[in-house]
């Protein structure tokens, strides 16, 4: 297993052919999209310290402001999409993070060529995101505390559970087990990973049933749902946590919401699968603003290994 | 249905001319000798190699056998239990207990109906939170008192409505996935129509998977698949093949275990074969866990599980 540090700086000779270390992804975020989407091509490629467009408010901010308050907004605190290197600075003591099982990939095992040919949609993806797949799991410490972490990147193909992402989170729930040692996921999703077919909805028992072993044997697994968490992912293991934390404005649900304004015919109400819809409607625990959020995360799980001392 | 026109218009043309009167015209007799001789070798044809999206078809077909006849042609006194003791009883899924010879099982299984008015109160099959709650209550049920537990799948997948969403469909369906990876009974489960996404899982893996010749298991709809990749719910001729959702396809990526045979054209053609052959499969699958010791169920399922999925660089 190779491992790597958010804080150490690379050097050219440290790249991998099939990787990028972690510290080095922070390079690839010039290729986000802080802006609506027709304004996408003139921003993004502009470097750091340039003034964006909050997609809340539609007001322009300077980077650093935004970077500086964890990508919310000052203005109207609208929390922006992190990528999993961002969310793992935020989230982890720094220094901290070892990631495991980094070298899984995924393969094309129904050869999926409906659309764009899925071992090259793989593979761009690997190329854009600089990430091996759609989650990132590793050991890491949040406020002094041993954890088990795993972080989704829906840059990676919407974040969709494959193959990959399955076995991930599973090993992630196993390497818990075998230490221990609490687990906390941060997911985002667009649901399973249709090129996958079959393999991809199994993928759901799979890390529901490794969820499951987990709470049996009493290891706390906290989960923090982030825009957008849907499908697949909300119904396996992201809903099976010991206490759901949603970020606040994240569109979690089963069903995306054009289907279900199509199944309807009705326009859908203001807030429908927000987090904090969820929260209303007893789904969830709490609602967190991020800038809180590793505070949170420490402080339950203090709480729920509170019994071990 | 809709690849089966050809066949039909031959047989619509062959009744009418079967009304007329063969002693006032001598043509007819060669004329009807030919056109059924014309349907005959259509017969052949049309169903020798059917696609994954004719297949789909056949699945869904109205006169499909349901899980209420499997209920009534495969079991014995039946017990339906309902609600989910949180808001209401979902008639989309069937719970209860029955007997299926001699052994008394926990059967579940999406439900359609028949006509019009059994379809609505039934929701055309697709469950709401409240189905995957009962279900889970059976589970449960089931792994307390160490009855197997046998679930039809026959859904096009979960409501994608507003209130199923208010009412936490997904969390329904991931308990529903906690429960049914640990009981500690046997798990057959038999796809007789459509496996439909997370609504089919729900109730849709266990230690055994039986499948019917036609039934098929996706991930997503072959329409909203091409929906998605192409804005066009029309290509899902293409997408049914990509997605691999077959019974044959099943066996070949090691998720389903039997396939049950069907007669040509669907089990509808024949429900009686269809029902000798899931009587057998079913009783062959429970007996062969019947003679597990039942705290080890848990964990060989999980191993089944985790076999599951392709990755390189493992
Ligand atoms: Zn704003």
């Amino acid at each position: 297993m190779r491992s790597a540090r958010l804080s150490e700086r690379p050097t050219p000779d440290d790249h991998e052919t099939d990787s990028m270390p972690i510290s080095d992804w922070f390079k690839a975020r010039e290729q986000r999209n802080y802006t609506t989407p027709t304004e996408a091509a003139t921003t993004s490629d502009l470097p750091d310290g340039v003034w964006v467009r909050c997609e809340g408010c539609k007001r322009t901010l300077y980077m650093g402001d935004l970077e500086r308050e964890l990508m919310v907004c000052p203005t109207c605190g609208r929390h922006h999409d992190l990528s999993a290197p961002e969310r793992l600075a935020m989230l982890l003591d720094e220094g901290s993070f070892e990631e495991v099982d980094a070298h899984l990939r995924s393969v094309d095992p129904l050869q999926f060529t409906s659309g764009k040919v899925y071992s090259e949609q793989v593979a761009a993806a690997v190329q854009r995101t600089g990430l091996g797949e759609a989650i990132v799991t590793g050991r890491a410490t949040i406020g002094g505390h041993r954890a088990i972490v795993g972080v989704m990147d829906f840059r990676f193909i919407g974040a969709s559970m494959g193959s990959v992402v399955g076995e991930k989170v599973t090993r992630a729930f196993e390497l818990a087990l075998a230490e221990r040692t609490p687990l906390v996921l941060v997911t985002a999703s667009g649901g399973a990973r249709m090129q996958e077919g079959m393999l991809s909805l199994m993928q759901m028992a799979k890390t529901a049933a490794a969820a499951t072993r987990l709470a049996a044997a009493g290891v706390p697994y906290i989960v923090v749902l982030t825009n957008p968490t849907m499908g697949g992912v909300t119904a396996s293991f992201a809903t099976l946590g010991d206490v759901l934390i949603a970020e606040p404005g994240a569109l979690i649900g089963f069903a995306g919401p054009r289907l279900v304004e199509q199944t309807i015919r009705k326009s859908l109400p203001k807030g429908f699968q927000s987090s904090e819809f969820l929260l209303e409607h007893g789904m969830i625990d709490m609602v967190v603003d991020r800038r809180e959020l590793k505070d949170r995360v420490a402080l339950l799980l203090s709480y729920l290994t509170a019994g071990d001392e | 249905m809709e690849f089966e026109r050809p066949l039909d218009e031959l047989e619509d043309k062959l009744a009418s001319l079967k009304h007329l009167d063969v002693s006032e015209q001598p043509d007819l007799a060669a004329e009807i000798a030919g056109l059924e001789a014309e349907i005959a070798r259509l017969h052949e044809t049309l169903y020798a190699e059917l696609t994954p999206w004719e297949r789909v078809q056949i699945a869904r077909h109205p006169e499909r056998p349901k899980t209420d006849d499997y209920l009534q042609a495969l079991f014995t006194d039946v017990v339906e239990v309902h609600g989910d003791r949180l808001f209401g009883d979902d008639e989309s899924v069937f719970a209860g207990f029955a007997t299926l010879q001699g052994r008394k099982v926990a059967v579940l299984g999406h439900r359609k109906g028949k006509n019009t008015t059994e379809n609505v109160r039934r929701n055309f099959g697709s469950p709401h939170p409240e189905g995957f709650r009962k279900a889970e209550r059976l589970m449960h049920l089931a792994d307390r008192f160490g009855m197997p537990i046998v679930s039809f799948l026959d859904t096009a997948g979960a409501y994608p409505g507003l209130d199923d969403e208010d009412r936490g469909q997904a969390l329904a369906i991931a308990d529903c996935l906690a429960a049914l990876s640990s009981v500690r009974v046997p798990v057959v489960v038999v796809g007789i129509g459509e496996g439909g996404s997370g609504g089919a899982l729900a109730i849709g893996f266990g230690d055994r998977l039986i499948m019917l010749e036609n039934a098929y298991y996706s991930v997503i709809s072959p329409e909203m698949c091409a929906t998605i990749l192409h804005k066009d719910a029309r290509r899902a001729s293409e997408t049914s093949a990509c997605l691999q959702l077959t019974a044959d396809d099943l066996v070949r990526l090691g998720l389903a275990d039997a396939v049950v045979a069907e007669p040509r054209g669907g089990a509808h053609r024949d429900p009686e074969m269809v029902f000798d052959g899931v009587r057998t499969a079913l009783s062959a699958a429970l007996e062969s866990l019947s003679a597990v010791d039942r705290a080890t169920l848990p964990d060989t399922r999980y191993e089944r599980l985790r076999r599951i999925g392709e990755v390189a660089g493992g």
